[in-house]
């Protein structure tokens, strides 16, 4: 069977070096490369994890996460989510059919915006079934494959069964750690030139920096966050203090932005980000679970909360009991003597 | 302009998820529905859009009977019309199923513009509005934060951050558009709007037998065990502080 892992770069290109894996696909080559270790029944294209990338191939990290084969395609200009989906389906209606009772192929991408829209064009435009925000998948003896998916946002896991030639497949950003391959791939490359059609570029993104704000919340290794007991539209200036000086950046829970004390992009949550950071320093939130879903994927979790008996401490690894107000300036003063030496 | 939004009965989840005992569904026996918060803003975006260039919003959903209480609230919200397609109760639609469905209502209304949440709450299929698009043959963008139509109503410029940047697409109308909440502060429906909401016509249409089923097929689900973490208290207010950034250096992220 082939395995087929749609890679986005991340983008630290014009920190000088080349952009390696975004840290998305990296958790998606995880889960492609256990599908690919599925007993076969569909053979003749490449063998595990191919990897399709859009620009230049980040070798070093395909290798190393155990791709066999690096689809390298050119000649499309930017993100064209459909034309994207056409090449994929290109490379998957060039393998030959799975043995009938066998597993099929698969397509496998992060499960962000780019991943998720990208798949459902590809579903789209095969017939295919898409299951998107997996956490685990297997291709099953009976030719078919099991997936476990997130439903909302994660709060609820789904168990089911993709039937059909091929599998389309996005992981959830939150739920599976990237481990590298115990042995290198041979990450060969092969030189695509993009076939699509002109109605595949009708929509294109034209991209722009995303103003200041830093560190992007999703990726930050630290998020300080911020909920009701903030009090207020004008209560944040010392939690921002302390993401400074933690190398970090501000979230903040829904009661916040429905409020309009802070823009929806700091929103921590379902229908906000969903972050991954080292460390998930939450304060003044009491943690509803539309909030969890976005912040279990936090190693570390520090509450600080009035009420010890709020969701978000009896869940959190270490609890803090008090007023933010009087904690986080006493922190940031206890941090700024220690870097004064 | 004619606006299309298309949403989603849910359940309003508070506390806990629990499930029924078969574990196929959520048990809401004790709880509230609801639509989405993308959702919601769906609407309010169509109908800023309606008061900017005239015409009319039409709310569209697939669910139960019991999801006219849905629609209403839309319509308090300034919808003018709206379509249930109606499944049997506890009956579960996959995405290529539902896309079908919606195309249904779509496909002959002469609507310049098909808003969706970028995701349904409860499934979070993540592929509804884009496979209602190409059934429509239209181009589609996701995920967006801002919406602007041009003053011709011809075209759209749909944009969304994405990895710390701004990502931009222009579309010609009519075009399906998934948006994110964020993308406005939805408004409380007014009191006129919600008696007039009360006494609307729904049109009831009933959905199309089920087709032999090629999409992914639920078999059970599961709430994730939460971690059984035993929070490590570090004290009280500021005295906290010492074993609070103890901690912070245990961690890594104070030198």
């Amino acid at each position: 069977m082939t395995v087929f892992c749609l890679v986005e770069l991340d983008g630290a290109a014009d920190e000088g070096g080349a952009p390696g894996a975004a840290d998305p696909s990296l958790r998606a080559l995880t889960l492609a490369r256990g599908l690919a270790a599925a007993p076969t029944g569909a053979s003749g294209g490449p063998r595990g994890v191919a990897a399709v990338v859009f620009g230049d191939p980040p070798i070093a990290d395909l290798a190393g996460y155990g791709v066999s084969d690096v689809y390298a395609v050119s000649g499309i200009d930017g993100y064209a989510p459909q034309a994207w989906a056409r090449v994929l389906g290109a490379l998957l209606s060039e393998l030959p059919q799975h043995a009938p009772g066998g597993p099929g192929h698969a397509v496998v991408a992060a499960g962000t915006e780019r991943g998720n829209e990208v798949l459902a064009h590809l579903g789209a435009i095969t017939g295919l079934p898409m299951a998107a925000n997996c956490t685990a998948a297997t291709g099953g003896g009976d030719g078919a494959f099991g997936i476990v998916r997130q439903r909302w946002a994660g709060l609820l896991l789904e168990e089911a069964v993709l039937a059909g030639p091929a599998a389309l497949l996005t992981v959830a950003t939150d739920a599976v750690s990237p481990v590298p391959a115990d042995r290198p791939g041979a990450a060969a490359v092969h030189r695509v030139a993009a076939l699509v059609e002109d109605a595949d570029l009708t929509v294109r993104a034209v991209e722009t920096p995303a103003g200041p704000g830093g560190a992007s919340l999703a990726t930050a290794r630290v998020v300080v966050g911020g909920g009701r007991g903030v009090g207020g539209a004008d209560g944040f200036g010392p939690l921002e203090e302390l993401a400074a000086l933690l190398g970090g950046v501000v979230g903040v829970s829904r009661v916040v932005t429905s409020e309009g004390w802070r823009p929806h992009t700091q929103q921590v949550g379902q229908t906000g980000t969903k972050i991954t950071p080292d460390l998930y320093l939450a304060c003044g939130i009491s943690g509803a679970i539309q909030h969890f879903a976005g912040c279990s994927g936090a190693k570390t979790i520090i509450a600080v909360n009035t009420d010890p008996a709020a969701p978000m401490m009896t869940r959190a690894d270490y609890a803090v009991i008090g007023d933010l107000h009087a904690v986080i300036p006493a922190l940031v003063e206890a941090l700024r003597a220690r870097q004064a030496g | 302009m004619k606006i299309l939004v298309c949403v989603k009965r849910v359940p309003t989840v508070g506390g806990a998820i629990t499930l029924t005992a078969d574990r196929r569904a959520i048990d809401t026996r004790m709880s509230g529905f609801t639509i989405s918060p993308h959702e919601e803003c769906a609407v309010e975006e169509a109908v800023r859009l309606a008061e900017r260039f005239g015409g009319s919003v039409t709310v569209v959903t697939l669910g139960p009977s019991s999801a006219e209480e849905q629609l209403r609230s839309c319509l308090a919200l300034g919808a003018s019309a709206a379509v249930l397609i109606e499944t049997e109760p506890g009956l579960e639609t996959g995405p290529i199923a539902t896309a079908a469905a919606l195309h249904s209502v779509a496909a002959d209304g002469g609507f310049d513009l098909v808003l969706l949440g970028n995701e349904a709450s409860d499934t979070g299929d993540y592929q509804v509005g884009i496979r209602l698009a190409h059934l429509l043959g239209w181009p589609a963008a996701t995920g967006i934060k801002a919406l602007a139509v041009a003053d011709s109503g011809a075209s759209a410029a749909a944009s969304r951050t994405y990895r710390g940047v701004l990502e931009t697409f222009a579309l010609p109308l009519p075009c399906v558009v998934t948006v994110k909440e964020g993308i406005n502060l939805p408004r409380y429906p007014s009191l006129p709007g919600r008696l007039r909401a009360k006494r609307a016509a729904i049109d009831r249409r009933p959905a199309a037998a089920a087709a032999p089923d090629g999409d992914v097929r639920m078999t059970s689900l599961r709430v994730p065990d939460a971690p059984r973490k035993q929070a490590t208290v570090l004290g009280r207010g500021a005295d906290a502080v010492p074993s609070l950034v103890h901690v912070l250096v245990e961690l890594g992220v104070v030198a």
